[in-house]
């Protein structure tokens, strides 16, 4: 088995390409070539750090307690992500935090208590952060998506509730049409795997040279992890909100509507 | 469906109430000044057995004081009693049946109009179906078609006809003819004149002065978040308009800052 290590050298014959979009961007007056700069560096600065954290964290022996710290550390990253890419969704923060939380922990009970993978740092914290990176874009959509039907469909929702139904029978076609759509893009990407673009673990162990059968059985394995992650965190979400959006008294509360 | 004879009870009574609009609950940083006041001190009786109708310019708070009798919203202080109890002490969900609600605009669900009818009786049977949707003037053929097809009026009185299921004893009625034609609109007051003909008790809210003049058993007119007294209430029923009443409203009645009501929803 070949190691694929490029070492420095071959990152800064990278570099090349960032000139190339550097020359395009000004050739075309894209005005882009500060943010091109920015991101090449930030990406530089930010992938040196967590990989000078991972090399501590995989110290011999790993430290299994700084691997779950570095998960936790990950569902509080991502839940201010979710706050801030939802700012309409109330307590976003909060459900976010509960619905990450509970997503990591069945997923990883999952992958690590059937022996899918073996229990240490170094496949705990790839398999969280698929688990939690992909989890975190499904949260914002379906939590955005929820309010976004219960503000639209209000006249419904109240009639609904007018009509003397309970606030989750009236809020209940809503939100799983809020569910549906943060679900199928997963299911789609799910379907077409491999079609269009290799997918990231697949391609980084076959860079690492190991043999293709082994690595899609690797991908297929984290697709699935995925998607039953996808639809954890969007049943959390979807249910947790909607109670959210109503008082105990079955009112539906006033509702902002973000656009964009 | 409709008993014969008015209920017992004493009917809604309004005991100064005062509605100040919420402001939205993801909304960051405090709100500038007091929140607008909507309804400002209203104490009102809808009896029993009538047909009340409650008449104002939009913004006068006429939809907030129907959605405070079944809990829609909630006074901010003050009290709706039904029948003598505080509707804040009743479930929610049963206190929603027996004051059943008809909006501006026909609220329609997905599917067949058998299929909204279930919203509000969920094991009714197609026959029953039928002859409710009868009592309010449509063919009973159109139970299997679906409620997207309906016009606006009809969309309508399935909607009237889908409260009823509910057994209520009072209907309220929410501006619920304002967004349909004259043929329409004329038919939805005879099928309500029936119903309130028949003991239900009826709450009808109209920005139109002809209708409620037309329909009232006994009118209330409101401006600015309030009832007017009866003497500015019938020369805007003269006039029909209700151009007068901002000169007949004395003021700001509680000196806390009471705004524009005409920022709260109609």
């Amino acid at each position: 088995m070949s190691t694929t290590a490029i070492g420095l050298g071959g990152v800064a014959a990278a570099l090349v390409l960032i000139v190339v979009a550097l020359v395009l961007s000004f050739w075309q007056q894209l005005h882009l070539e500060g943010s091109i700069l920015w991101a090449a560096t930030r990406a530089a600065v930010q992938l040196l750090l967590v990989g000078s954290a991972l090399a501590v964290v995989f110290a011999q022996p790993a430290s299994m307690w700084l691997a779950w710290l570095w998960v936790a550390a990950m569902v509080v990253v991502a839940s201010v992500v979710v706050r801030r890419r939802a700012p309409e969704v109330p307590g976003a923060l909060s459900l976010a935090l509960v619905a990450l939380a509970i997503v990591a922990a069945v997923s990883m009970a999952v992958i690590f208590g059937l022996g899918i993978f073996p229990l240490e740092a170094q496949a705990i914290i790839p398999i969280a952060g698929m688990i939690i990176g992909n989890s975190m874009g499904a949260t914002v959509v379906v939590s955005r998506r929820v309010v976004g039907e219960l503000s639209d469909k209000r006249p419904e929702v109240e009639a609904r509730l007018a009509l003397g139904q309970s606030w989750s029978d009236a809020s209940r076609p809503y939100v799983r049409q809020a569910m549906r759509t943060a679900l199928l893009p997963q299911i789609e990407s799910t379907k077409v795997v491999g079609l269009i673009a290799l997918p990231g673990a697949m391609t980084g162990l076959i860079l690492a040279g190991v043999e293709p059968r082994d690595a899609v059985l690797v991908q297929l394995a984290v697709m699935y992890l995925i998607l039953g992650s996808v639809a954890t965190s969007v049943t959390v979400i979807g249910l947790g909100l909607s109670r959210r959006l109503f008082t105990s008294d079955h009112r539906l509360v006033r509702l902002e509507r973000v656009t964009g | 469906m409709v008993t014969g004879a008015p209920s017992p009870g004493s009917g809604l009574r309004f005991e100064d109430v005062v509605v100040r609009a919420q402001p939205p609950i993801a909304r960051r940083g405090a709100p500038v000044g007091a929140p607008p006041v909507i309804l400002d001190g209203v104490d009102l009786t809808i009896g029993r057995g009538r047909l009340t109708v409650i008449a104002g310019p939009s913004g006068s708070g006429k939809s907030t004081l129907l959605r405070l009798c079944n809990r829609l919203e909630i006074p901010t202080s003050g009290r709706v009693l039904l029948d003598d109890r505080d509707v804040a002490t009743l479930d929610p969900l049963e206190l929603r049946r027996r004051a059943a609600m008809v909006f501006q605009r026909p609220v329609v669900f997905a599917g067949t109009v058998l299929d909204n009818l279930r919203v509000a009786q969920p094991s009714i049977v197609a026959g029953d179906a039928a002859t409710a949707i009868e009592s309010v003037g449509l063919d009973p053929a159109l139970v299997a078609r679906r409620a997207d097809d309906l016009s606006g009026g009809e969309a309508q009185r399935m909607c009237i006809a889908r409260s009823l299921l509910t057994d209520p004893d009072i209907l309220l009625m929410d501006e619920a003819t304002s967004a349909l034609d004259i043929d329409a609109r004329l038919m939805i007051e005879q099928v309500t004149r029936s119903l309130g003909d028949r003991g239900l008790t009826v709450a009808w809210v109209t920005h139109d002065l002809e209708q409620a003049e037309r329909l009232a058993d006994r009118l209330v007119v409101m401006f600015a978040g309030r009832v007017v007294d009866d003497d500015a209430a019938a020369e805007a029923v003269a006039c029909r308009s209700f151009a007068g009443l901002a000169a007949a409203i004395d003021g700001p009645r509680s000196p806390t800052g009471r705004t524009d009501p005409a920022d709260g929803p109609s």
